[in-house]
């Protein structure tokens, strides 16, 4: 009881180190290029959270983010390393505009349903091309979603200029049946583009925190993700978890790219590249430990960053791109979390007597005369994970 | 336009355009041999773009025709420097490697725009004066037929990158060096008992490839880009990454996959002079390259496994 206690302390400790570190070395780089990071850090907080409209703001960046998270995470923890998020989350906004532009006179309770439901499939058939390969020949899921984020750059922008539109770069604007947006969030929030996808990304986070946690789908998920082969053994068929955990991690990355087309651009126009909310998904599962709750968490963190730096030019004259350095610095220190827990241990030793200093060494997994052996380094990427 | 010169347009523009993949996908190759799996080569690509550029703009007027040449040997040490941050991360502080690459990826063009702006004042870099431009050998392209198709007119990166290709194969294959690297990529731990220093083999893989990933990036920005913003390296980086692995590993496959994507690429530009390729609508000319490898992966070469301690942190025994 009490080792769980320690453990899930360690568990939050890191994230929250790691971003405290994060903002504390992007200050010193704006002190060394002659700007005041307090000046900076207000701007920052003022432009995410310093009203209602920049609140609304925030949260309709957080929405999608907590999508495209919460698809990487999926496919992590079964074993994958699926790099295509964003072009899953691409096709996801590209097919759900494109449907709800092609039956403009349904009713309301069912286009915009609909049109949701056709990005989720698009995106989830995108994701299942890998997880498929992958599970029946073999081949490096990496490569093949890296390929198919170009395809479906490629491919999404030919449909937008000779399909969806005629021969032009941006699609109409989506029925306002099909809108996700909601008249009491837009007032609530003074004309921010806030839409009610905030709250089905946070019901997707639930399901997907029981999923992977209270079923058996969730346990195979994970089973395949730390042993295939254990996995496999005990009467699981890898096959099958792997294409379901793809074409989950597709669905969900899809659902980001549909709250893009009907809640906030509500239109398609084309792409220079596919759109960063894949990598940054990516990001937030990694600084979220693939953690449903975490995911929620760290996508509001970044969400604020990503509205709250469009301020700082304006403001200080601080360009927007610290923002993707101290996101980067975030990450960094959540994947270098050996070295944080390492002087946590050394601290925790210091304080405590030598003998609970030993207990805590053991409840953080990480010991400081390293054995090497093959089951300490797997635990070890336990911890990782 | 006639065969010949449909058949010169074709192949120099696609070894244009190879020649970052080829030095890039070359860099990944000893990295993963190694046993770290870098994701951060886009990365490590875009700050070898950055400062050849800042390079080439402040150095044209006073080095003339060897600025890019220069500018990209700068690159490749600035590429060196930036890997040494993936280095220290997956090797000593123990982070996962995929982490760790994809900080590299987010913080270099986070950076090198941010510098850029710091810089130049604005969001892109101006154009350079001193490009790679096109280049003619003096004898080979008088041979016939040939000698104008594959030596008139052509990329150079692209030759000093399938020469690069064979020096790296033959140092992976047949030094001393070559052997503990991959002796260390595929089991560090019996590499270790017989006196390799794992940990020097791994900084020495991870840093060839930040320099050349770094020389490669500068290829991109001086000979294709012309200038530096945040978009001269857009997924080059990663295509590299996938030529590698269609190379399965090996600095010849890597190379030959690496012209390939550049061929597939420049199909797209050129493909309006062939009279065939011509009638093609131009999107599926654009997919045609990722779809291809995908087929071929699947049909062709099936599964490629890299080396067995691939992406693993090696935790020295005491």
């Amino acid at each position: 009881m009490d080792n769980n206690k320690r453990k899930t302390l360690n568990n939050l400790t890191v994230p929250l180190l790691s971003v405290l570190l994060g903002f504390l070395i992007a200050g010193f780089l704006m002190l060394a290029f002659g700007q005041n990071p307090l000046d900076g850090y207000r701007a920052l907080f003022n432009g995410s959270f310093g009203s209602p409209f920049y609140i609304g703001e925030t949260l309709r960046q957080t929405a999608p983010l907590i999508m495209t998270a919460l698809g990487f995470a999926v496919a992590n923890i079964a074993g994958f390393f699926n790099i295509g998020i964003a072009g899953q989350a691409l096709l996801g906004w590209i097919c759900s505009v494109w449907f709800a532009l092609s039956f403009p006179d349904l009713p309301g309770f069912l286009l915009l349903p609909l049109s949701m439901l056709a990005g989720v499939a698009a995106g989830a058939l995108w994701a299942g091309i890998a997880g498929f390969l992958r599970a029946y020949f073999g081949t490096s899921e990496v490569i093949v979603t890296i390929m198919l984020n170009y395809v479906a750059l490629d491919g999404g922008n030919y449909l937008i200029r000779n399909v969806i539109t005629d021969s032009r770069d941006a699609s109409e604007r989506i029925p306002e049946a099909a809108n996700l947006r909601m008249e009491w969030l837009t007032e609530l929030t003074q004309n921010s583009t806030l839409h009610s996808g905030i709250f089905i990304a946070l019901i997707m986070a639930v399901i997907m925190w029981v999923l992977l946690r209270k079923t058996t789908l969730g346990f195979e998920i994970r089973s395949v993700g730390m042993n295939p082969n254990a996995a496999k053994y005990a009467g699981m068929s890898a096959e099958r978890t792997i294409i379901i955990s793809m074409l989950l991690s597709g669905a969900l990355a899809g659902m980001g790219g549909a709250m893009e087309g009907l809640g906030n651009f509500r239109n398609i126009f084309v792409q220079g590249a596919v759109p960063s909310l894949g990598f940054d998904g990516l990001a937030v599962a990694l600084l979220g430990l693939s953690n449903p709750f975490g995911i929620v968490l760290a996508s509001l963190l970044f969400g604020a960053l990503k509205i709250g730096g469009t301020s700082m030019p304006l403001a200080t004259g601080i360009p927007i791109e610290i923002v993707d350095i101290i996101i980067a610095l975030i990450i960094f220190f959540v994947g270098a979390n050996y070295v944080i827990r390492f002087f946590i241990d050394r601290r925790s030793r210091q304080t405590a007597g030598p003998a609970e200093g030993h207990a805590a060494d053991q409840a953080s997994g990480t010991t400081e005369t390293l054995t090497g052996t093959g089951e300490k380094s797997s635990s070890e990427d336990e911890v990782n994970h | 336009m006639d065969v010949m010169a449909v058949l010169q347009n074709v192949i120099s523009s696609a070894l244009i355009y190879s020649a970052p993949l080829i030095l890039t996908a070359l860099g990944g190759t000893f990295s993963e041999r190694s046993g770290v799996v870098n994701v951060g080569l886009e990365g490590i690509m875009v700050m070898g773009a950055f400062s050849s550029i800042v390079f080439n703009l402040t150095f044209a007027e006073q080095l003339g025709g060897a600025t890019p040449w220069i500018g990209m040997l700068l690159g490749g040490a600035i590429g060196l420097i930036f890997s040494l941050f993936h280095a220290v991360a997956t090797i000593n502080w123990r982070a996962d490697h995929i982490i760790s690459g994809t900080v590299v990826n987010l913080l270099a063009p986070a950076l090198a725009v941010f510098l850029t702006n710091v810089l130049y004042g604005a969001r892109q870099s101006t154009f350079i004066s001193q490009s790679f431009g096109f280049h003619t050998f003096p004898l080979l392209s008088r041979i016939p037929i040939i000698g104008p198709i594959f030596f008139r007119n052509t990329s150079l990166p692209a030759y000093v990158g399938i020469l690069i290709a064979v020096i790296c194969w033959f140092v992976i294959f047949k030094t001393k060096f070559g052997l503990r690297l991959r002796s260390v990529g595929e089991h560090p731990h019996a590499a270790e008992t017989l006196g390799v220093n794992v940990y020097l083999m791994k900084y020495a893989g991870v840093l060839l490839s930040g320099f050349l990933g770094g020389m490669g990036g500068a290829i991109q920005a001086q000979a294709i880009a012309i200038n530096f913003s945040s978009n001269t390296i857009a997924g080059q980086g990663f295509m590299a990454m996938a030529a590698m692995i269609f190379g399965k590993w090996n600095p010849l496959g890597a190379m030959g996959a690496a012209i390939f994507f550049g061929f597939a690429q420049s199909l797209s530009v050129t493909g309006n002079y062939i009279p065939l390729i011509r009638d093609i609508p131009s999107v599926w000319l654009q997919v045609a390259p990722y779809i291809i490898t995908i087929l071929a992966l699947v049909f062709v070469i099936g599964q490629s496994r890299g080396p067995a301690a691939n992406g693993k942190t090696y935790i020295k025994s005491k």
